[in-house]
């Protein structure tokens, strides 16, 4: 077991209590904040090295957001590490009754490639936030990136708590032989899967944020070009290689020729007549990725973009119209700039549509009216849902963000990381003494200190009226 | 089960947990509001409380009625469809369960499925949205791998040994009470009974005659005779619990009867961390003493094992209370007293490591079985705001989108 030591010297450390005390995890908080600010070039030329990444996206997402969810962190650790006392009832009136944030030990963080200092940071944040110590394993897809952050993460944080593993397929599947006390994975199903069956044999708890095809339906009363730039920035923003980008759109017949018209003009308006030019525009992350998108473009027919080239691992933003759910665009996450129009008469069929699918990451849905929007938020089920745009839900740190059957298990982003991380204990503490109050409950028992036992601790059923 | 245990436990508590979620539901289910910034300002930002689906329970036989009840209240709270299987070893339960709780609720929408090992085998090849189980670490596992093939998440109620660390400086008396209060309830067949004591030499030697006091108040000098004290579930139960009675030696009890599957109130002494009694949950009126020289190695012992579902400790001393709380890791904890952080419906009641994953009880339960959707709904117009993050990017729009979007942070002034 090549790991073995590694993870008994993190559980040595823990056991030690050196993550407790919050000055110790606010000084690793602040030096994940150094992290970002003095290699912010080196974060930027790495994804782009990697993937094509265009400097502001990779500022947004890898470095703004981190920066964002670590100061939400650090602005509120203290209150959130407090214990929470909570209501008692009359048996433990005189008692302290709370919940206490316990940290769950070592923890075990596995990133994919797409975002690959955001998806391996902001939980690292958490779990630092919490108490634990944790071994991060960054994604082998994205070379440049992970040994950026086999090189230079460890002289930020404290090697006897943090360690950041480089491994392939294989060398994880040894890695996850090891027990860990808390496993959070980014990536797809079928590994999700694998990594949550390798999580049972230890009890480990998991959380698995996966993915899916995120549908975004696209009703006939809107403002199409505000719809057609808001869907258009979802879809293309890192040559589509989004978890929460919109997959696919669903509308009528009227509102794909309308859209097409519309998403034709924003194409051209974010990256030129031609967006291979564009500095604005990213790549496709590799050539068997490439390959992959490359085959899902006999769907339909392109109605914008279609073209590629292999040597770039280039795929000009497309759109697909008269898409049929049985064309292999519709078979699979995309994860590619590539958005298929698949038509249906109205909205109830668009809801029936993805509710006989399997439930994504994020449902959106355009409309100018308020209900059709709730309809579709009340008659789905998905991670998370946004009205009237798209990706904008993830950058609230107040939201929690995590799927819902194929697309996940589990949440984070702003507090919901430390409480993902952390074991609340629920926690009583008694008198000593007063053992009078304690001798209803004892044998030899009665029917009289029965009624006594239920007077003092029972919840009765409150009134059924409102107040007007 | 004596009528008083069952009734408070079977009875009396799941009445509190529901009327506290009948009390609560409306406010439950509201979506939450939640802060939002500069940039969503305008929005509708909120958390929707969302049903997961076909929920799947699976209930122990030391609690039947209260163990498959509590959850399926949050369950149906939250907005679930629900098979209940209750346990197949205590069979007048399964077929009261199975025979009567289909009269009352939606048969719909509800069902309660009786099912041996093998046949649960086959129920978990099935494709459920959430699942709840009570039991063993053992079986807890093979749960969690069934889950794992569907992506189901899952919440384990497991067990482990529940180490109880007694000072020096207590009330011996009154912990004795507690204690035994604790350990023999249900005749020991308590996941959360204190399953061992962790004390010094003197303080076992103080306990002894309390608990044998305590022992013979509770159920009098032939507890075999008193109508307040139960039995083991069955005949393999108690050949496994028999068999842990050759450890250290009996200071009080350890009378049996195999035909009543009577094992009577039994405190061993001297028991040494290879002894039989050490080596598995004990799940009976058995309560072990293990001698540590103080708190320092009670704490390391305690340590050294897997994370039991309660920890317990009793000293007059908040300070020792608190080092046992602040230097261990268990799914609750109680200082001073047994079971009793399980009957305060706002407290999380769950394991940690093999003791479990997951937590329930009162708003727990209802959130336990709800999937938290994050949810935006923003303004179809208002497209300038937007304008910041297309394409094509500058270094101006980067400033502006960072301004917009960013959280700062607060300095480090402390308010005395």
């Amino acid at each position: 077991n090549p790991y073995a030591e590694l993870v008994a010297r993190l559980r040595a450390a823990w056991l030690s209590g050196k993550t407790r005390p919050m000055e110790y995890r606010v000084a690793q908080l602040e030096a994940l904040g150094r992290f970002l600010d003095e290699k912010k070039q080196e974060i930027l030329e790495a994804t782009a090295l990697d993937m094509g990444k265009p400097r502001f996206e990779a500022e947004f997402s890898e470095i703004i957001l981190c920066k964002n969810e670590l100061h939400e962190t650090l602005n509120n650790l203290s209150h959130w590490m407090k214990d929470e006392h909570v209501y008692k009832n009359t048996a433990t009136r005189l008692d302290s009754a709370f919940i206490r944030k316990d940290p769950y030990g070592v923890v075990l963080i596995i990133a994919p490639w797409n975002y690959p200092i955001h998806l391996f940071l902001v939980p690292l944040i958490g779990a630092i936030a919490a108490g634990n110590c944790v071994i991060v394993k960054p994604s082998e897809m994205t070379k440049n990136s992970e040994k950026l952050v086999a090189e230079v993460l460890p002289n930020y944080l404290d090697k006897d708590c943090f360690a950041v593993v480089t491994a392939s397929v294989q060398e994880t599947t040894r890695l996850l032989e090891n027990k860990f006390d808390y496993i959070f994975y980014t990536g797809i199903p079928s590994v999700g899967r694998i990594i949550m069956t390798a999580a049972a044999k230890h009890l480990t708890p998991v959380t698995l944020e996966l993915g899916g095809k995120n549908p975004c339906y696209v009703s006939d009363t809107c403002d199409v070009q505000n719809v057609a730039q808001r869907v258009a920035w979802g879809r293309f923003f890192n040559a589509g290689q989004t978890c929460i980008a919109p997959d696919y759109i669903l509308c009528s017949v009227e509102m794909q020729e309308k859209l097409v018209v519309a998403l034709s003009k924003v194409v051209n308006d974010f990256y030129g007549s031609n967006p291979r030019e564009s500095p604005d525009f990213g790549r496709i992350v590799g050539d068997k990725q490439f390959q992959r998108l490359y085959a899902l473009l006999c769907s339909g027919q392109v109605a914008i973009g279609g073209e590629t080239d292999e040597a770039e691992r280039y795929i000009a933003p497309t759109v697909l119209v008269d898409v049929l759910p049985s064309d292999p665009v519709m078979q699979e996450e995309i994860f590619g700039p590539i958005l298929p129009i698949v038509t249906v008469a109205n909205m109830d069929e668009a809801i029936d549509f993805i509710n006989s699918r399997e439930r994504p990451l994020v449902v959106y849905a355009f409309s100018s009216n308020s209900k059709v929007v709730n309809q579709v938020l009340e008659r789905t089920s998905s991670g998370g849902f946004c009205g009237n745009d798209t990706l904008m839900h993830v950058t609230l740190t107040s939201l929690p963000f995590g799927g819902i059957g194929s697309s996940g298990l589990g949440k984070y982003h702003g507090k919901f990381t430390f409480d993902t991380f952390s074991h609340h204990r629920g926690c009583l503490h008694r008198n000593m003494g007063m053992e009078v109050f304690n001798a209803l409950r004892y044998p030899p028992y009665t029917q009289q200190k029965l009624g006594m036992v239920r007077a003092a601790s029972e919840v009765k059923r409150k009134g059924t009226c409102t107040l007007l």
